[in-house]
């Protein structure tokens, strides 16, 4: 079609009037990216520069090595050991079955380790590393890292894991460390982040935990570059982190050892202390567990073995349990007696078997009665009815500020789980805590370490290193941390008269070595060897009158857990007192036959520093003493082999 | 027949025609493809391996075939325009039955020695065909409903075809290249009001059918929406890529960080580095400065074609120039509206620059034909 000039003409200015109207329109448009580009690349510059920064850089902690626990000779009792282990980062797999089913071809690996390796890649983020072999050998690390190339997304790694090299000897005192968990982080008042580390390991209990602050060290940092999907492409920089303190604990490990082996089988505590230093050189509790058992997770079946034995092996009962110390407390009766000037050390009672008092019959352990008794026999014979007549001529009051003087009643500040403080009651305390009037009967009681009176092994272990003494005697566990040796404590005298002590010391003399003592069957022949002691006997309770009747009178007749505790405290050399130690068998009958040739054993071991030498022994007891001896399940501590796991 | 009123003596002819290419725009090209070499070696971490050789390798054979269509004659273009377009809709729907699915998408069909996106083709042989429809249409009729409906047809068949694939980006470039053709000629301006009221109208159905069971687009659709109007709400999910994008936009500054220095991509934090979001990588390395001068060349390139356009007494290459202009800015604002967060994430590659076969090689047919319209203006 032909068209005309003017509709031409028209067309093209209509054209170009448009044409320059959406030209406009794209210029605005283009201002407007312009402007867009400018508020984005200049005002907002810096904002977006730190956010691209924090996109890169990620802060990763480096966690410090744990510092070491040594006992006092320098012997390690925890450290730290390469363990070697495989990780898999599940995003870098396209099908990790197929890797885990490579791996267990190459390295030897459970069903349950597989299946909880299945749970773990599921149950993390995609992007971290789960471990799903651990504490593997070097030669199967190294077929791991050898074949590599061949299995995408394995790592094999080399981190550090806690070892106790000493085993079960030190399950409770140096205890042990445990991932950290939500309990921990809810309890316990701390802003390190390194307890923010999934599976971070903490003490758990015993030194490990109470000396958390110094062995765990101080956290570095590492910053890293990453890429979108989180891994690293480089390290940016580091602040290297800061091993923990090394400890050094008093415990010597040679004695600890003994002290464990000789306690086994039992359901027993025992605690050696160094009479001049208050350095506790040995802190044993049987039955005990192998600590490496936790750190490497335990299995439930082992827990639950721990925690249904009646012996209760995870407690640390030296230090814990609390037991009425019978007649081991009768030296406190006796000195507050005599501090009090209400008895002569020569002045004689009478036992007749039994105080009348307030038409209620007191007991004494042996049924006839004692006879007239001066101190010194009464402590010998350990007769009931003289402490009977003391506690009504002294009071509770005066008996139990004797007590605490002798450190009985009070927490002793030692890093350990759950120390108890005993309990050495008063007027007062009754009253606030039963709500009832103190009677004469409760003194009574109290007089023989009956009744209210609680002490656990470690308070009757400083009471003898005091009266060994007559120094304040303070416990000390910890050496030294870092090299800085920690300051001894106490020392000074008790301001008890010396005379007073040495009466009563002749009374603990007696009993180990006077015929008619009650530890005179385990008298030490060896004269620079022979300990002071006392036994004693505390009742888990009374012999009630049915059972009287039905001919129960024996403890051995009773199920176990209702026999009666056993204890012996001691110290030795007799004449320049060394060490003191306290044995207590929970249920063991008699102090005298359950407890009493534990601690001579102990306190032979303590003062020559190896086994016992036979020679110290009554040649009569030679032969069974040998045998028994033989039969203890000794290691050389100078062995690098770690020892078979106690029962 | 209207091209029998051109003095034929006075158009170059042969190879002479060469010489009166719009040489100008052909340098700018270059420049900004030589942008798009640079940036794809960047974002490989410094390779010509995977992307910058095989760009390069197009761009090559996309400048050849712009110098060949350059040379056919612009009146035989525009006879053959209703067959272009007639084949490319034919494209659109063997895409619909042979097509390949590509990202969640049907876009291309396999050709054996390259893959053809119809889609592309489609956004040039409309223009083309629009051109051609209002070089014939009397200027009288022009704005009469039975003239405007069938131009309407035109856009809305390809359009449809394209959202169907489903792919909004393209089918909305055709809606503007489209409405730019019909304003540009002159429609009237009532019925351009009557649609973008009947585009709220629409808006706010696709929000309203949303959850229901006529709904309008798809929910990945929706989610882009989403996080185009609140990128913060999904900082790690769907609104990551505008949230990285803008990252990397904002942290380039003034200067940039250097080339290939820029951390966002180089650590693989921008989506799409390549291809879509490969203005932000260039911001990133080289700032303010940087962007602004690539979108100084784009707004050249647009600057030539409308004097070109404009100088040009031919209704039909008039037209074609200034469509084809149109569509290389839709292009370049809407991909930089797009990573600076001022559009929605709809899809649409930085011309010349991001990586892609077909983009480029039809862009550059497009110019092509541009090109012709230049070489073949009467004088």
């Amino acid at each position: 079609m032909k068209r005309s000039a003017k509709d031409v003409e028209e067309s093209a200015s209509i054209l170009s009037r448009r044409g320059l109207i959406l030209g406009g329109g794209m210029s605005v448009m283009t201002g407007i990216l312009a402007l867009r580009m400018r508020h984005l690349q200049v005002n907002q510059a810096d904002q977006f520069r730190l956010l691209a920064e924090e996109n890169r850089i990620n802060i990763r902690l480096l966690p410090p090595a744990r510092g070491q626990i040594f006992d006092r000779n320098g012997l390690m009792l925890a450290g730290n050991e390469q363990n070697y282990r495989v990780t898999l980062v599940r995003d870098e797999v396209d099908d990790p079955e197929a890797v885990l089913q490579a791996i267990a071809r190459l390295i030897p690996m459970t069903r349950e380790d597989m299946d909880h390796a299945r749970e773990e890649l599921r149950k993390r983020s995609r992007l971290v590393p789960v471990t799903i072999a651990d504490r593997l050998s070097w030669e199967d690390l190294s077929q791991v890292a050898v074949n590599a190339p061949a299995l995408p997304g394995i790592t094999p790694e080399v981190g550090l894991s806690r070892t106790y090299p000493r085993g079960a000897d030190y399950a409770h005192i140096v205890g042990y460390v445990g991932p950290v968990s939500d309990y921990d982080l809810s309890r316990i008042d701390d802003k390190d982040p390194l307890l923010q580390i999934p599976k971070f390991q903490i003490g758990k209990t015993g030194s490990e935990n109470k000396l958390e602050r110094a062995l765990r060290g101080k956290a570095g940092t590492k910053r890293v570059e990453v890429n979108a999907i989180g891994r690293v492409m480089r390290e940016l920089g580091r602040d290297e982190s800061q091993k923990g303190a090394n400890v050094q604990l008093t415990i010597d490990t040679r004695l600890q050892n003994f002290v464990q082996a000789r306690l086994a089988g039992e359901s027993a505590a025992a605690v050696v202390i160094d009479v001049e230093t208050g350095d506790l050189v040995s802190i044993g509790s049987a039955p005990a567990f192998d600590p490496n058992l936790f750190v490497r997770g335990i299995s439930v079946k082992d827990y639950g073995e721990l925690t249904g034995n009646k012996y209760r092996p995870l407690a640390n009962k030296a230090v814990q349990g609390t037991y009425p110390p019978g007649s081991t407390f009768k030296m406190v009766t006796a000195l507050a007696g005599l501090e009090a000037g209400v008895i002569a050390p020569d002045e004689k009672i009478r036992c007749g078997g039994y105080t009348e008092l307030a038409s209620r019959r007191f007991h004494c352990w042996k049924r006839g009665g004692h006879g007239r008794m001066n101190l010194r026999d009464s402590l010998k014979q350990s007769c009931d009815v003289y402490y009977y007549e003391l506690a009504q001529r002294v009071g509770i009051e005066n008996i139990s500020a004797m007590a605490r003087r002798l450190g009985l009643g009070m927490r002793h500040d030692v890093p350990m789980s759950a120390v108890a403080g005993g309990l050495m009651p008063t007027k007062a305390w009754k009253k606030e805590n039963r709500d009832k009037d103190w009677v004469i009967g409760d003194s009574l009681n109290a007089s023989i370490g009956q009744g209210f009176v609680l002490a656990s092994p470690l308070q009757l272990a400083v009471m003898t290193a005091r009266i060994a003494t007559g120094r304040s005697v303070t416990p000390r566990l910890v050496k030294s941390v870092d090299g800085v040796e920690t300051p001894l404590e106490g020392g000074e005298p008790l301001g008890l008269d010396e005379e007073m002590l040495r009466q009563v010391r002749g009374g603990m003399f007696a009993v180990a070595n006077e015929g008619g003592g009650t530890g005179a069957a385990t008298r030490i022949v060896d004269k620079s060897l022979r300990m002071a002691g006392k036994t004693g006997t505390s009742q888990v309770r009374n012999i009630t009158k049915a059972e009287r009747a039905r001919g129960v009178f024996r403890n051995s007749d009773l199920p176990w857990e209702r026999r009666d505790h056993a204890l012996y405290v001691g110290y030795a050399p007799a004449d320049a007192p060394k060490y003191a130690v306290a044995v207590v068998v929970e249920h063991g009958g008699g102090g005298s036959t359950a407890a009493a040739p534990i601690a001579r054993d102990i306190m032979l071991a303590a003062q020559v520093d190896g086994m016992p030498p036979l020679s110290a022994y009554p040649s009569s007891q030679r032969g069974r003493i040998r045998s028994s001896l033989g039969k203890l399940n000794i290691w050389d501590p100078d062995d690098p082999r770690p020892p078979e796991t106690q029962a | 027949m209207s091209y029998l009123a051109y003095n034929v003596k006075s158009v170059p002819s042969g190879f002479s025609k060469v010489l009166h290419l719009n040489w100008p725009v052909i340098v700018l090209l270059s420049a900004i493809a030589s942008v798009g070499f640079l940036m794809l070696y960047s974002v490989a971490g410094g390779s010509m391996s995977p992307w910058a050789e095989p760009q390069m390798k197009r761009f090559a054979v996309g400048m050849f075939l712009m110098i060949c269509v350059a040379m056919v004659p612009v009146w035989f273009l525009r006879n053959i325009a209703g067959v272009a377009y007639g084949l490319s809709v034919l494209l659109l729907l063997a895409v619909e039955f042979f097509g390949a699915t590509g990202m969640g998408a049907q876009r291309w069909i396999d050709l054996g020695f390259m893959r053809l996106q119809p889609s592309e083709l489609t956004k040039i042989t409309l223009i083309m065909f629009l051109a051609a429809y209002y070089d014939w249409v009397d200027i009288k009729k022009i704005s009469r409903p039975i003239w405007v409906i069938i131009p309407v047809v035109i856009i809305a068949l390809p359009m449809y075809l394209t959202l169907r694939q489903p792919d909004l980006g393209t089918s909305l470039l055709l809606a503007f290249g489209g409405g730019g053709i019909m304003f540009l000629a002159g429609v009237h301006w009532a019925y351009f009001a009557a649609v973008i009221g009947g585009a709220a109208g629409l808006v706010s159905a696709v929000f309203e059918s949303r959850g229901t069971t006529w709904q309008l687009l798809k929910d990945y659709q929706y989610r882009r929406i989403d996080t185009f109007i609140d990128p913060a709400s999904d900082p790690l999910g769907a609104g990551y890529h505008i949230t990285q994008s803008k990252i990397a936009l904002g942290s380039g500054g003034w200067t940039g960080r250097g080339y290939m220095q820029g951390t966002q991509s180089r650590l693989n934090f921008l989506p799409e580095k390549h291809t879509d979001f490969i203005f932000t990588t260039l911001a990133e390395e080289f700032g303010f400065i940087g962007g602004i001068s690539l979108l100084s060349l784009y707004v050249l390139v647009l600057v030539f074609c409308v004097i070109s356009a404009l100088s040009n007494k031919n209704r039909f290459a008039s037209l074609l120039t200034m469509g084809i202009g149109l569509t290389f800015f839709l292009f370049f604002a809407v991909n930089m509206s797009m990573v600076m967060g001022l559009a929605p994430v709809v899809g649409v590659p930085l011309p010349m620059v991001s990586y892609g076969g077909s983009a480029m090689i039809v862009l550059l047919l497009a110019f092509g034909l541009m090109q012709s319209a230049h070489v073949h203006r009467p004088r």
